[in-house]
């Protein structure tokens, strides 16, 4: 699927702020290890990320290979705490917080 | 009002001291069944640690309680879990409920380990030489859950 980017910007805080004014990004698992981080922050222009802006973002923004292991399909997306049907639907907007959500382990 | 304690622990938990209260609370029980895993020590395995999702984690050992409730005739349940680092002989997690009939406590205990083991949001990573390897999803999880799944008129 193509992704067709907006007319915006988006920032990366170096930091976490706890500031209302970012989308935080919560990294599950070994995601955590991929993305050399436990968290992100985003702010963007518009106020709002898709899931296409996110996966871009993911490997110029965060570290290479990210996107790539959050493409997996089993890893699953919650918002503000409810896990989506459809991960490809996401719109997050300033003050939510997104966690991506690999397999849980076994016994 | 059925009797229900879910808890997440960061710090080592004593079983034993759970189990006299969780029985106290349940008075005119026929029987309780309670489960405790430890931490396994297998060869090589220094540390073993799991790490949750606070929105989702507790909800959802909520969620699976609900659903315990509603397939068994029970009268009180304990589901407690550590969240953090463990040694091998930890306690990890300790399940009980309590009920009139052995059955819906046996089984109840049953359903709500194969839910924790494979369906609930933990993730488990291990320390051996020092080093921290994540779990991967195991097939056995899969066929243990699927024990509970019953199947519907018309399936075949």
């Amino acid at each position: 699927m193509a992704h067709h980017p907006r007319q915006r910007s988006i920032a990366v805080l170096a930091a976490p702020t706890g500031s209302a004014a970012v989308i935080r990004v919560v990294y599950l698992g070994k995601l955590a290890d991929v993305a050399g981080k436990p968290v992100s922050e985003f702010a963007s222009s518009s106020g709002d990320l898709d899931w296409p802006d996110l996966l871009a973002l993911f490997d110029t923004h965060v570290r290479e290979g990210l996107a790539a292991a959050v493409r997996d399909p089993r890893v699953k997306v919650a918002l503000n705490g409810a896990v989506l049907a459809d991960r490809e639907a996401l719109v997050a907007r300033h003050g939510d917080e997104i966690a991506l959500l690999p397999p849980v382990s076994g016994g | 009002m059925p009797h229900r304690d879910i808890r997440l622990l960061t710090e080592p938990f004593n079983p034993g001291t759970l189990i006299g209260p969780f029985t106290q609370a349940n008075p005119g029980l026929g029987g309780v069944c309670t489960f405790v895993g430890e931490v396994r020590f297998d060869e090589g395995v220094e540390a073993l640690e799991l790490t949750h999702y606070e929105p989702l984690t507790l909800p959802g050992m909520h969620e699976l309680a609900d659903r315990a409730f509603a397939r068994f005739a029970l009268m009180g349940l304990l589901m407690v879990h550590r969240v953090g680092v463990m040694r091998p002989g930890e306690p990890i997690v300790c399940v009980s409920a309590a009920a009139l009939h052995r059955r819906d406590a046996i089984d109840a205990v049953d359903f709500c380990m194969d839910h924790l083991k494979s369906a609930a949001w933990f993730w488990k990573r291990e320390k051996r030489a020092g080093e921290w390897h994540w779990i991967e999803p195991r097939q056995q999880d899969h066929s243990d859950l699927a024990r509970w799944h019953t199947p519907r008129v018309g399936d075949t």
